[in-house]
């Protein structure tokens, strides 16, 4: 059976500590079958000196940022990487890390990995961890959407601050179910960061009534009864098509007619990962949950809609 | 086609993804792809009737959207569907439009 080899991607606006954090992260024996590459925004890298690991498996990008300038040559690098490791030329790595720059926008980055033909057949996307920094927070549009986007988030610098409480709500609206970890107070757990499960179980969510950044921010949506899976498929692609650029995040388990176990679904804007088969049900609720992080779009349009296509697709 | 850069080529639609361990698909088998193409036809000619286009399977390899007028285009997934519908009606197709969800209570029962 082919083996996916997968891909984390870490984002972070500029100065986050995304460098500091793989440094520490690099250290940990669950990554020590891990290639690198690393994006950096200007014409003297410097990163890659930071890591103190230079090696093959550690590719550096520069002068230009992933999400526009040399997508292509993303690609090219992984193909690259890809093609010494099947030669012998560098160990045979079993996760590729990619570092981002500060304002880099991840999707592109994802898209980029999951749309190539050669590259979807070889690779999976796995975890977005995003570093936010508790003294600066997250302000700017580029970071926004990074904290929106992530699987895992890293609160760096807290031992700079005396209360990170006020930034890690700002956090939990815009991305109300990524797991949260503090890069200062605790040992940081690679295995978990890396290879935890993306579609994690969507059940606490805690309902965002202030938001601190304007239009983003996310919604829950519970539906009680089987979903039919093909009417889902056709309101989903349409709702990407017409409103890709204002979902940025989507999730979900679902209670799928026809199947004993929920699926689990997880979209990035216009991608949509291929859907998870789990393998049981987390706990005694069988609705379908489904989690959006949203650009201005408001929860009961969504809702109503899903509803709507729901009750047509039932098979009269 | 690529939804980053509108290349054409098979990317393959999240809801035809291939058959592996661990992954949701309708398409493991040819009876159950077959089976969801036609109730993929069926569901999606539920939401097409608002734009007066309707789909039909063609050759169980692509779909062919057309106009009440006859004007026909080739889709080959979901991906294309809805860029191809509005581009046959010179209109958004928005799933969040009331008129279209007014509609579609309507039509049921």
């Amino acid at each position: 059976m082919v083996e996916f080899i997968p891909v984390n991607l870490i984002a972070g606006f500029l100065g986050s500590g995304k460098t500091t954090l793989l440094q520490r992260l690099l250290a940990d024996p669950a990554l020590s079958d891990t290639a690198v590459l690393i994006n950096e925004f200007g014409e003297v890298g410097l990163d890659h000196h930071l890591l103190e690991r230079l090696d093959d498996t550690m590719v550096l990008l520069q002068s230009g940022c992933l999400c526009c300038t040399i997508r292509g040559e993303l690609s090219d690098a992984i193909k690259d990487l890809f093609s010494k490791r099947e030669r012998g030329v560098v160990p045979p790595f079993r996760r590729l890390v990619v570092e981002s720059t500060g304002l880099a926008d991840p999707f592109p980055i994802l898209s980029t990995i999951q749309a190539d033909p050669v590259l979807k057949h070889h690779f999976r996307l796995g975890n977005v961890i995003t570093t936010v920094d508790a003294v600066n927070g997250v302000g700017r549009p580029e970071s926004i959407k990074q904290v929106a986007v992530a699987d895992r988030l890293v609160l760096t610098k807290t031992d700079l601050v005396d209360c990170a409480d006020v930034l890690i709500g700002e956090l939990r609206c815009l991305n109300p179910d990524a797991p949260l970890s503090r890069a200062a107070d605790q040992r940081i757990d690679a295995a978990a960061l890396f290879e935890g499960e993306v579609h994690s179980p969507l059940r606490a969510f805690p309902a965002a009534v202030d938001r601190p950044h304007g239009a983003v921010h996310g919604l829950a949506l519970a539906f009680e009864g089987a979903l039919d899976w093909t009417m889902f498929g056709i309101w989903l692609t349409m709702l990407l098509n017409r409103h890709g650029a204002e979902v940025l995040r989507v999730k979900g388990i679902l209670n799928i007619e026809g199947s004993d176990t929920p699926v689990a679904v997880h979209g990035v804007q216009h991608l949509v990962h291929p859907p998870v088969h789990m393998a049981a049900w987390p706990d005694d609720d069988r609705r379908s949950h489904l989690v959006f992080i949203v650009d201005g779009l408001e929860r009961n349009v969504i809702e109503r809609s899903l509803d709507a296509f729901m009750r047509c697709g039932v098979k009269q | 086609m690529c939804a980053l850069c509108g290349v054409l080529g098979g990317v393959g639609h999240w809801t035809d993804a291939v058959a592996r361990p661990g992954v949701f698909t309708r398409t493991a088998t040819p009876v159950e792809r077959r089976r969801e193409r036609a109730a993929r036809v069926a569901q999606a000619n539920r939401i097409l009737r608002h734009y007066r286009l309707s789909l039909a399977d063609w050759q169980g390899t692509s779909f062919l959207l057309s106009t009440a007028t006859g004007k026909t285009e080739i889709v080959d997934d979901l991906t294309h569907l809805w860029s191809s519908a509005e581009k046959l009606t010179g209109r958004p197709c928005d799933p969040l439009d009331p008129a279209l969800l007014a509609e579609l209570a309507g039509n049921r029962g």
